[in-house]
């Protein structure tokens, strides 16, 4: 089946069967592979990207689902070589260790700022529930989406 | 993972997915967010020949006050659910255990329809929809129909629709001076509930659904009639087990969720106020 998206700004159209999971259009047919794919049950969170603005799970939805909608990845959050606020916020709060979770991590961020512009740190932790960290590095993450609200009002 | 191979349609309105339906029968599956069918397909519990996705019928997506109830489409994620000033003041239990639903990634997609038509015993929504006394609208060939909820959960993911039928509308009373309680115990944030309690009291009377501790969601009948008769919160809590036949699993074996179930739902009424 046919499917148009658009991804970071730029229009893909290619033939995808229908039991294609959107993460894997996005890294293995558009070559996109900045997202990972984790646990792959929807519990872990590390292929979150924004559809229309917001995250999901590329594990948990078809490519099919995707035809005609808005996506971003994480490819496409910078600004050529500047940083987004939230990546830079992670940079400089050490927010990572492994750096396998990440990616998903920074666009579930993005997305919670979205929403809740001036989250507490428990509305962070919750707001986090989606994402897992194996390196349980969360202090850290916590602290770098509260510096990036608070960097950012 | 990925799933069986399928032939998928994507209805453009419910009249298309209801054609759909009675052409393929029971080898038909409908998709709406998808967050309950395709975790089971891509693990191969489920292997439907055709999926009928109807998440683009946006005329199923609302939330409306229909003067005794809440009429909520379908296809409305929860999401839009828990964050609806009306949903909030006229049925605040709801508003909040649609909160503890997966987590925000699954409540951006997620629909309050397709969470309930699911049936699952261990799913938030359902033990609502029972303390709550929702009623539930199908259209299938032979038009509309109501479902009370009661009659809706029939077994292990199955519920009273009909292969050819459509749910269309969830009709929640609206009860703005209710007090209500929920309650869900997990070991990890986003996990299913080992066990939840949905609880309402309005007008001296109560409502008590319970998540999973059973097949199918249920009622916590004895609660609600040791309420009626006047029982405190703890005294009645002590049959919230009464007649369920609690799952075992490797989180929790029967007399674990019994216990949790008295416990919680002695908190949730509690937290109602009683």
């Amino acid at each position: 089946m046919e499917v148009t998206v658009t991804i970071n700004g730029d229009s893909h159209s290619h033939d995808v069967e229908p039991r294609t999971l959107l993460v894997h259009y996005i890294r293995d047919v558009v070559g996109l592979t900045g997202t990972n794919i984790g646990c792959d049950t929807s519990s872990c969170g590390a292929c979150t990207i924004h559809v229309n603005g917001e995250s999901v799970k590329s594990c948990t939805m078809l490519a099919v689902q995707a035809d005609g909608q808005d996506l971003l990845t994480i490819e496409g959050l910078a600004d050529g070589d500047v940083l987004h606020p939230m990546q830079e916020s992670f940079r400089q709060c050490h927010a990572l260790q492994c750096g396998y979770c990440t990616p998903g991590m920074v666009m579930a961020a993005v997305s919670l700022l979205d929403e809740n512009p001036d989250p507490t740190e428990r509305e962070v932790r919750i707001g986090l529930e989606g994402n897992l960290c194996r390196c349980t590095g969360y202090h850290n993450i916590v602290k770098a989406v509260l510096h990036c609200a608070e960097a950012s009002s | 993972m990925i799933p069986a191979a399928f032939d998928y349609i994507r209805a453009g309105s419910a009249e298309e997915a209801l054609a759909a339906l009675a052409e393929h029968g029971d080898e038909a599956k409908l998709l709406a967010g998808g967050h309950s069918l395709l975790p089971l397909m891509k693990l191969r519990l489920a292997t439907p020949a055709v999926l009928v996705d109807i998440g683009r019928l946006d005329d199923l997506s609302y939330i409306n006050d229909a003067g005794d109830h809440l009429a909520i489409g379908v296809l409305t994620r929860h999401r839009d659910v828990e964050t609806s000033e009306l949903v909030q003041s006229q049925a605040g239990l709801l508003a909040e255990a649609t909160s503890h639903v997966g987590d925000p990634q699954v409540r951006h997609r997620g629909t309050i329809g397709g969470s309930i038509a699911h049936g699952d015993p261990a799913s938030d929504l359902p033990s609502v929809m029972l303390a709550m006394r929702a009623t539930l609208v199908a259209r299938g060939p032979g038009g509309e129909r109501e479902i009370a909820i009661d009659d809706f959960f029939t077994g292990f993911l199955e519920t009273a629709l009909g292969d050819d039928e459509l749910l269309t509308e969830i009709r929640v009373p609206k009860m703005p001076d209710a007090t209500w309680g929920f309650q869900k115990f997990n070991r990890r944030a986003q996990d299913w509930a080992i066990v939840g309690v949905s609880a309402i009291v309005a007008n001296g009377n109560s409502g008590v659904g319970l998540v999973n501790m059973d097949s199918i969601p249920v009622r916590a009948a004895g609660v609600e009639a040791a309420l009626a008769g006047g029982a405190s919160a703890s005294d009645a809590a002590e049959a919230a087990a009464e007649g369920t036949n609690p799952p075992s699993d490797l989180n929790a074996g029967p007399e674990y969720r019994e216990h949790l179930a008295r416990v919680l739902t002695r908190r949730a009424l509690e937290a109602a106020g009683r």
